[in-house]
């Protein structure tokens, strides 16, 4: 209660000191951001999985280790954790634990507050909480396998893991370290607190939730006794504004400092545009196409090869998806450890019509069902045509995303054509799902891998290329592990990426170091300043 | 009395029978929103119960008006909080944002449709048809947009999306939870000018097309007072035109005006939710759209009720006017 009151003080107090000047400019140690935020249904580290509120838990907790917003690709580095030792055999990890870091609230960070959160999430078992427990801890042996010690915090593995793949997913949300003491005090029956956190933060983080609204707006206000400094913005406030257009107006007429859902148009008025500028930068998501191996036609191999031949890749990046998409032909966004720049294949008709003649295939039909999203229906409708120049007839269902996701989760969609976005900052999270997929029948329900969704029986070799990639010690030797991955992938797979996001970012000028994330990560809002 | 009572209860029973059933049916899975693109099978079936959808749907809807009656509206699976919670926030900004829309359609719809009716075939009356017909028929969302460029964007004559410039946001104490009232309460006078040049312009909308209608209906109304024979009585005794108009014709059609004003009030609650979008208004229309399009019953249900007391109430109050400015109805 009584961080709620400071924040409001803050906030009260700054907007006194600019009320009477500013009117069409945003004060000059705050940070205001237009975006689509009505995805947060949680702030729980444990439990949130959406981009928004990830934004949110990204800037309020804390983690072992973390990424440098001003150099994301030096990858993990010491955060709460101030160094590490891996065991001789590999199974285990020994954090040592940075001293005098405190919670917003005041208490200390512990190595047993950074256990604790740990446990919690595997006892929650959240849909993030697979990102710790695919290191072998269950709600029934987690409080053996995460050991506090006095200043140190030691997880034992049950296999000798990367020590990259285990740091790496120590970044990610639900790593967050979580003020014990402050939690326990708000508990609801069995839910650890879950139902407080969802609404309340309990962070260390360079940010202080000072309040959220559903729909509307997160504000956010600067933790001075930040152990990394204090941030330079005093608050961040992310107003939930939908249409693009309305985002741009505000961008314009300076009442927001930084847009962050424009579409093509938009941001290419606002590249041309005064006092603001476009920032592109590249995101984790992966458009793809799944072609589902219990349909006939698309289970023949000649099918799925002819099809990597009718995307017109560099066409539909360059016209209505400029802007927003690149193409990228292998299921490793740019970015991440091992990913993959060749790009095989390119557009072209005759050969996808030669490859289908060769091997007897004279016409068909299938259907795609794809999210009534502008980018998507696009894609689906310049599919439709070069496929019908090839003989086949592509028949296009047009769902709400909700509805899309249901079927294609029940394996009930012939060419899906949607987006795939990494779950933490390493390779296995795409090499995981894209390229492993133990068991193929119907009642391992495995709905959470790609390759189970589009009924793709991985080769048995590539199944365990995947998994001894995750064993590999030696960085270098691990990125060529998954390159050779995505080569086999490229020639064979029924699963065919076709681009990788880019976000275009809408900024005032004065506006430096706004960092959305990259391909990894995502908003971090400390290093942000504004100039005058 | 009575009657009107129970017909209530039974309409809003009804009302949200259909919509819960419409919301079962609905090919929207709310357990994915919950658990998300990446869940498994265990965590996914772990929420299908912790919602009670494993239970006959007879059982999940006696269960809900059970929870209804005590208060409990649930809890909305998409904001996460409390539905009541969430609809003590948005209503609110929708109530605001109808009220001075309706205020607006009627002060000028009114008058039109009256002098329309006074000068029936000349030229105001001919301005009005057009203002009409342009009012029904053009999208309000490019409406919306357009007005958006041209009076924030090149202009800046008013506000931008949202209800308030982020500087005076939680600045003003929550009394009514209408920020214009609020901010005369507390005395801000700038709050008060801020939360003004960012409702106007959607309430011009809306009021907009609600001075359509009415407008429309005031100059029938009125057409038919002044064939009246009293009317023609009332000419003939030598009372001025204005006198006949505004003192005998429109004080009969006040009446039936109250019902088309009320209705048009009810239908600017539910029916702003363009406006809403457009404008990034925090109101009850976008959220029972999001709860709606999430599959999120409880947050649906519950606007839905809200909604409907208020068009019943507005429609029991209207009927009430009634007996009372016209002794002959009861």
């Amino acid at each position: 209660m009584n961080k709620m009151l400071n924040a409001r003080a803050i906030l009260l107090a700054s907007a006194l000191a600019i009320a009477p000047a500013a009117y069409a400019e945003t004060p000059a140690d705050t940070l205001v951001v237009a975006a689509t935020i009505d995805d947060i249904i949680s702030l729980d580290p444990a439990q949130s999985f959406e981009f928004s509120g990830n934004d949110v838990n990204n800037n309020t907790y804390d983690r072992l280790v973390d990424f440098d917003p001003l150099d994301l690709d030096k990858g993990f580095q010491p955060s709460l954790a101030e160094s590490w030792e891996v065991s001789e055999d590999g199974m285990s990890i020994t954090f040592t634990m940075r001293e005098g870091v405190t919670f917003h609230s005041g208490n200390p960070v512990r190595a047993e507050d950074a256990a604790w959160s740990l446990q919690r999430a595997v006892k929650l078992n959240k849909t993030p909480a697979f990102i710790l427990t695919q290191f072998g801890f269950t709600p029934d042996n987690v409080e053996e396998k995460i050991v506090a010690d006095g200043n140190t915090l030691t997880l034992n593995l049950d296999k000798p893991y990367a020590q990259s793949f285990v740091l790496n997913c120590l970044t990610a949300n639900v790593a967050s370290v979580i003020d014990k003491e402050l939690v326990m005090q708000n508990v609801e029956g069995e839910d650890l607190g879950n139902t407080w956190l969802s609404t309340n933060d309990a962070g260390s983080g360079p940010y202080v939730l000072a309040a959220w609204r559903a729909n509307e707006v997160v504000q956010l206000t600067a933790f001075e006794e930040y152990f990394k400094g204090a941030p330079a913005m005093k608050r961040v406030i992310v107003k939930n504004v939908q249409e693009s257009s309305a985002q741009r107006l505000q961008l314009e007429a300076g009442d927001i400092d930084v847009a962050r859902n424009l579409s093509p148009t938009d941001a290419e008025a606002i590249a041309s545009g005064e006092g603001v500028s476009i920032e592109d930068q590249p995101r984790g998501r992966i458009l793809y196409m799944g072609l589902n191996q219990k349909n006939e036609l698309l289970s023949n191999p000649a099918v799925i090869e002819a099809m990597k031949y009718l995307v017109d890749y560099d066409g539909i990046a360059n016209s209505f998806l400029k802007g927003q998409f690149v193409p990228h032909q292998s299921f490793l966004p740019k970015g991440y450890l091992g990913a993959l720049d060749e790009m095989p294949w390119s557009y072209d008709v005759e050969k996808a019509k030669q490859i289908l003649a060769d091997a007897g295939v004279e016409g068909g039909t299938v259907t795609t069902a794809v999210r009534d999203l502008r980018e998507y229906t696009d894609v689906a409708q310049a599919l439709q045509a070069s496929m019908a120049e090839a003989g086949l007839t592509l028949e296009i269902q047009q769902m709400t995303g909700a509805q899309v996701l249901d079927a294609y989760r029940a394996r009930e969609v012939p060419i899906f054509l949607g987006e795939w976005g990494p779950d933490y900052a390493d390779p296995n999270t795409n090499a995981a799902t894209f390229a492993f997929n133990p068991d193929n029948s119907d009642e391992a329900n495995a709905t959470g891998l790609l390759a189970w969704r589009n009924a793709y029986e991985v080769p048995a070799a590539m199944n365990e290329a995947t998994v001894a990639a995750t064993q590999e010690q030696d960085s270098d030797a691990r990125a060529t592990m998954y390159q050779d991955i995505q080569r086999q992938y490229q020639e064979e797979a029924p699963i065919i990426p076709l681009f990788q996001r880019i976000e275009p970012t809408g900024l005032r000028d004065g506006v430096e170091n706004f960092q959305s994330g990259g391909s990894v990560t995502s908003v971090i809002y400390r290093g942000v300043t504004k100039g005058e | 009395m009575g009657g009107v009572f129970l017909s209530l209860i039974l309409t809003l029973l009804g009302l949200l029978l259909v919509t819960f059933i419409i919301g079962r049916v609905m090919p929207i899975d709310p357990v994915l929103k919950v658990v998300g693109d990446r869940a498994t099978q265990a965590q996914y079936d772990a929420a299908y119960q912790a919602m009670g959808l494993d239970r006959p749907l007879i059982v999940q809807f006696m269960t809900y008006i059970g929870d209804v009656l005590q208060g409990d509206f649930g809890r909305s699976i998409s904001t996460g909080q409390p539905v009541i919670e969430d609809i003590k926030r948005v209503f609110p900004a929708t109530v605001e944002l109808a009220t001075l829309g309706t205020l607006i359609g009627v002060l000028i719809g009114v008058p039109l449709g009256v002098i329309a009716a006074a000068h029936r075939g000349g030229i105001v009356d001919q301005v009005a048809r057009v203002v009409a017909l342009v009012g029904y028929s053009m999208p309000i969302f490019w409406l919306g947009l357009m007005g958006l460029l041209v009076f924030y964007g090149i202009l800046g004559w008013v506000g931008g999306p949202g209800r308030q410039n982020i500087i005076y946001d939680g600045m003003v104490p929550q009394v009514t939870r209408l920020l214009l009232i609020d901010s005369l309460i507390a005395g801000d006078w700038g709050a008060f000018k801020d939360a003004f040049s960012h409702i106007i312009l959607p309430a011009s909308l809306l009021g907009y097309f609600s001075l359509a209608y009415i407008s429309r209906m005031t100059r029938s109304f009125m057409l038919e007072q002044l064939s009246a024979e009293y009317i023609t009585t009332a000419r003939v005794k030598g009372l001025s035109e204005r006198a006949v108009i505004w003192g005998h014709a429109f004080r009969n059609i006040s009446i039936p005006l109250v019902t088309v004003i009320a209705l048009s009030f009810g239908s600017l609650l539910e029916g702003s939710v363009l406006t809403e979008i457009i404008f990034s208004w925090p109101g009850i229309g976008q959220y029972v759209t999001k709860a709606l399009l999430a599959g999120d019953m409880n947050a649906v249900l519950g606007g839905t009720i809200v909604i409907g007391v208020c068009f019943v109430g507005l429609n029991l109050l209207s009927d009430l006017l009634y007996r009372v400015l016209d002794p002959r109805a009861s």
